[in-house]
């Protein structure tokens, strides 16, 4: 049903006021409003209007604001008053199934690995083990448990199977011509947009605007485009715009400025309370083990300790996810996901709440360290490398992870990917499908992960940067169009999905930008 | 005679691959050392022989070997020290503002060797310079040898009794130089990242010293080790948290061949550049080039100019957390092993780029040639100093100024026209 956009923005309102309730920014407000009081300017008889052109003046003011967007950023408006959570969490009831049965599926796996292992899900550590753990907090990495019994509890290809496997019950292929042609491998009909709404989406990526990843090459005057460029960002920092921030870095980050614009836009500002919450965390850690603390150690092993750029920060990544899994400040976004997680509680302690933990969707942690990983590259203080990552999940990576009908879900994106593919390449399409190399069984492992260990750093933190420009993931499914347009005509000379993966095993010397510029916006279509 | 003629004949005494295929795919011919060689890729111990007066030979026109026959006036570390000494004590002597001190003494452009002593001949200037600072930690290292053998920290006079009573004896003791040491003040504050140590190696070509003629290679990279670093005592003798050779890591538990503990040089600097800013990376960068031109410009006026040599040195730097560098050693010898895949096709491509600059269009050689390659050949090389063309520049320009330009991770950059360079030689 159609809301009444006063009703939706008076719902809105009212939701975002709840939400800052009781923040602490509310009571930095409240006290900074009350220091305010001393001050000769602040008259009585015009106490409101005073306090209020005090707040502008002194910041506080463009601090509400950002916190603001950034409600707005991350939770969706609201569909109908009379809406049921759930339908928050994810309108169409056949994905809603579909996840449950995922996560039943998840849930199962851990539940015979902790049997055949005889290990709980959660349990107190001894206190030797404990205080060992706190000395080596710094280098878990040189540890080396036997984790040769711990196996994945899926790979991205299993998650691709279920994907592959939706339907919706109520529609029949019939109908819609243009879904009748459709010849991927996903075969639910969520809308996705075509070329000419990308372009207007990403208009800041056109041919005439200038962008970090093109116009900052070595050939290019860097008066021409960079110097102003940034000159604008350190404007805008100094401005400490969450909005201006997010506009700003469509055309990209200039290197020194990007850790300050993600946290300005994201809205990260390390304060006490966040280290404190954060040293909390590790205490939790520190005490109690779970399970899935061996499937992260494995993961990282498996994955981080092994690339080339991520292999010097592998110890930041135990710290930062062992941290997360405890993390039940996340339990708040799944109100708008369509996950329901797991919940567990440490060995003896069921049904006490502060005992609790929770399994996040994604127990395949590989796309998780490689979603930490670059980060690394920017934040070296923990806390502060901490509540980026777990902002940026709560943002968009969950939705790499859990089946919904989000334009941003896994699933609206492989959708995108095969429909802007068999659009605009279709020799190229039909050639892969014929030698049973569906394009998308190549292209997913990259969009489930962001493009993280694929694309060199530089390039990838430039794509990432559009990511929370535009805050959407749509352009992970544009990037990898691009990619196979690039490499077209080797692609049409394979004959195998060997091949075919060959010709796309190493993406690490492309340029990401020039790649969608020449895509969206100099490709006939 | 014939289609041979014309091409290259090489010899070298070090079996690696690198080296072989990139003379391979030129089309040159191996012969052996006793015949007619044009291009001799030679160990440091037959560069010894080649031009040691008993058993020398003269070279001919047409052929080039790989190092100077003195180049060891760079890679020993004691004499490094000692030339870079001199040259700074003659910078001061000629009142050059390079030569300028600050209040403590120190000078303010040409620090960047650490406090350095040989042993035994200093090891009374050593013992008081360790006294005025008796907590810190030094490092013992073999004049003589190469990758990280018989290194060894100290942090008390005693580990080094050794040395002073050979120093007390008045006879005459034959001090082999294979037993020399040199003893230096370790930084015991270096850069880490992801908790890690690691050093920085650089590859950079000599064609000539007078005139000073030097290119440096755009893909260097970082050596971490692979345990977490601490300046603790207790770990000092745990070679794997303080040496970043190689040869050490490799036999460290957690050392790994995929990607071998390193990281490339523009990765380095796009971490710095996030997490420290512009200004400060590219002001490190900047030293960098720098420490490395008066290194070499310290031993030129001692090095054997001889026209048939080139050399290609490996140098090994340190960053310390105030991002100031400090120039440890130079290696005449860089290893060509390959630890990884990676590996193997930097050393490839840097042997193809320095034969491509060393030896014009890959045709037999005339060492009279004036040294200077068309800026195509240069491949991942750019150039890090011409003496000629900074003298040619005319008097306005600044005589410390270079032609070289700024490494970053984009490679070279188009010069401002009439604007000078942000980032300039101090």
């Amino acid at each position: 049903a159609m809301l009444d956009p006063d009703r939706g923005l008076s719902l809105t309102i009212a939701r975002v006021v709840q939400r800052l309730q009781g923040s602490s920014l509310h009571s930095q407000l409240e006290r900074q409003a009350r220091v305010s009081l001393h001050k000769p300017e602040i008259k009585l008889e015009s106490l409101k209007e005073d306090i209020k052109d005090f707040l502008r003046t002194s910041g506080w003011e463009k601090k509400l604001q950002n916190a603001v967007y950034s409600e707005l950023n991350v939770f969706p408006l609201p569909c109908h008053p009379a809406a049921p959570p759930e339908h928050i969490k994810e309108p169409l009831a056949y994905m809603r199934k579909a996840q449950g049965s995922w996560e039943k599926r998840i849930l199962k796996s851990l539940n015979s690995m902790c049997t055949e292992l005889s290990i709980p899900l959660a349990q107190k550590r001894p206190v030797s083990e404990q205080k060992e753990l706190l000395n080596k907090w710094n280098e878990m990495g040189t540890d080396e448990p036997d984790l040769s019994l711990f196996r994945p509890v899926y790979a991205p290809k299993d998650f691709l199977e279920v994907l592959m496997n939706l339907r919706n019950p109520n529609y029949e292929n019939g109908e819609q011509p243009s879904f009748r042609n459709h010849l991927g491998l996903i075969q639910v009909p969520l809308k996705v947009k075509d070329i000419s709404e990308l372009k207007e989406d990403f208009s800041e990526l056109g041919l005439n605007i200038g962008q970090l990843g093109i116009d900052d090459s070595a050939q290019v005057p860097p008066e021409f485009f960079e110097n102003e460029h940034v000159r604008v960002g350190q404007k805008v920092l100094a401005e400490e715009d969450s909005a201006a921030a997010q506009q700003y870095v469509r055309q990209g980050c200039p290197t020194a400025l990007r850790a300050d614009l993600w946290a300005l836009i994201l809205n990260i500002s390390n304060q006490p309370e966040d280290i404190l919450y954060y040293e909390q965390l590790k205490s939790n850690v520190i005490q109690h083990d779970l399970l899935v603390d061996s499937l992260i150690y494995k993961d990282v092993k498996l994955t981080a300790s092994n690339d080339d750029y991520y292999f010097v920060f592998e110890d930041y990544l135990y710290q930062v996810l062992l941290c997360f899994s405890r993390d039940t400040s996340v339990l708040e976004h799944f109100t708008y996901s369509s996950a329901t997680p797991p919940k567990s509680y440490i060995q003896g302690k069921l049904g006490m709440e502060e005992y609790a933990v929770f399994y996040p969707p994604n127990v395949n942690y590989n796309s998780f360290i490689l979603s930490v990983a670059p980060l690394c590259f920017l934040y070296h203080e923990p806390s502060k490398l901490y509540q980026i990552f777990r902002e940026m999940y709560v943002r968009f990576f969950f939705r790499l992870h859990s089946i919904s009908s989000h334009p941003s879900g896994i699933v609206s994106l492989c959708l995108l990917f095969e429909t802007l593919l068999q659009t605009h390449l279709p020799q190229l399409f039909y050639h892969l499908r014929e030698i049973g190399a569906q394009p998308l069984r190549i292209s997913f492992k990259w969009m489930v992960r962001a493009f993280s260990g694929y694309l060199a750093t530089d390039q990838l933190l430039l794509l990432w940067d559009r990511i929370l420009g535009y805050n959407s993931l749509e352009i992970l499914a544009v990037l990898a169009a691009a990619v196979f347009a690039f490499r077209a005509v080797n692609l049409m000379e394979v004959t195998s999905l060997a091949a075919a993966e060959a010709v796309l095993a190493d993406l690490s010397t492309l340029k990401v930008m020039p790649l969608l510029q020449i895509f969206l916006f100099a490709t006939v279509t | 005679s014939g289609i041979m003629a014309g091409k290259v004949k090489w010899v070298t005494d070090i079996e690696k691959s690198v080296l072989i295929n990139n003379f391979e795919k030129r089309g040159w011919i191996q012969v052996a050392e006793n015949e007619d060689w044009n291009f001799y890729w030679m160990s440091v111990q037959t560069i010894r022989n080649v031009f040691s007066v008993e058993t020398g030979y003269r070279l001919s026109d047409d052929q080039i070997v790989n190092h100077f026959p003195n180049h060891y006036e760079l890679t020993r570390k004691d004499l490094m020290v000692k030339n870079i000494k001199r040259y700074r004590k003659e910078l001061e002597k000629e009142g050059s503002p390079l030569a300028e001190k600050d209040e403590n003494g120190k000078y303010i452009y040409l620090d960047f060797v650490p406090v350095t002593f040989m042993l035994p001949a200093d090891y009374n200037l050593f013992v008081e310079e360790f006294r005025k600072n008796p907590s810190s930690t030094w490092i013992m290292k073999p004049c003589g040898k190469a990758q990280g053998k018989g290194i060894f920290l100290i942090n008390k006079l005693s580990q080094i009794k050794k040395w002073s009573r050979d120093s007390k004896t008045s006879s005459f003791v034959s001090q082999s130089s294979k037993e020399a040491y040199v003893i230096s003040l370790y930084i015991n504050n270096p850069l880490l990242i992801g908790g890690k140590k690691f050093d920085l190696r650089l590859y950079v070509l000599v064609s000539t010293y007078r005139p000073l003629r030097c290119y440096m290679y755009k893909l260097g990279f970082c050596r971490f080790c692979t345990v977490k670093y601490t300046p603790s005592t207790s770990e000092l003798d745990n070679m794997f948290v303080h040496l970043t050779n190689v040869a050490i890591q490799k036999h460290g538990d957690d050392y790994n061949h995929i990607h071998g503990g390193k990281w490339t040089v523009s990765n380095l600097r796009l971490y710095l550049e996030s997490t420290r800013g512009k200004e400060v990376t590219n002001k490190l960068f900047d030293e960098i080039h720098w420490i490395i031109v008066q290194s070499l410009k310290a031993v030129a006026p001692v090095m054997n100019n001889d026209k048939h040599c080139f050399e290609c040195y490996g140098y090994d730097i340190i960053i310390d957390d105030k991002l100031k560098p400090w120039l440890i050693e130079v290696n005449a010898s860089p290893s060509l092993t390959s630890s990884t895949a990676n590996d193997r096709i930097l050393k490839y491509n840097l042997i193809n780029d320095t034969l491509n600059i060393a030896v014009p269009n890959g045709e037999i050689p005339d060492c009279k040639w004036n040294k200077s390659p068309p800026k195509e050949v240069l491949g991942n090389y750019e150039v890090l100093y011409d003496e000629e063309m900074a003298q040619s520049d005319g008097p306005e320009r600044d005589p410390r100024g270079r032609s070289g330009q700024s490494t970053g991770a984009k490679g070279s950059r188009a010069r401002d026209l009439g604007k000078p360079a942000l980032t300039t030689w101090k």
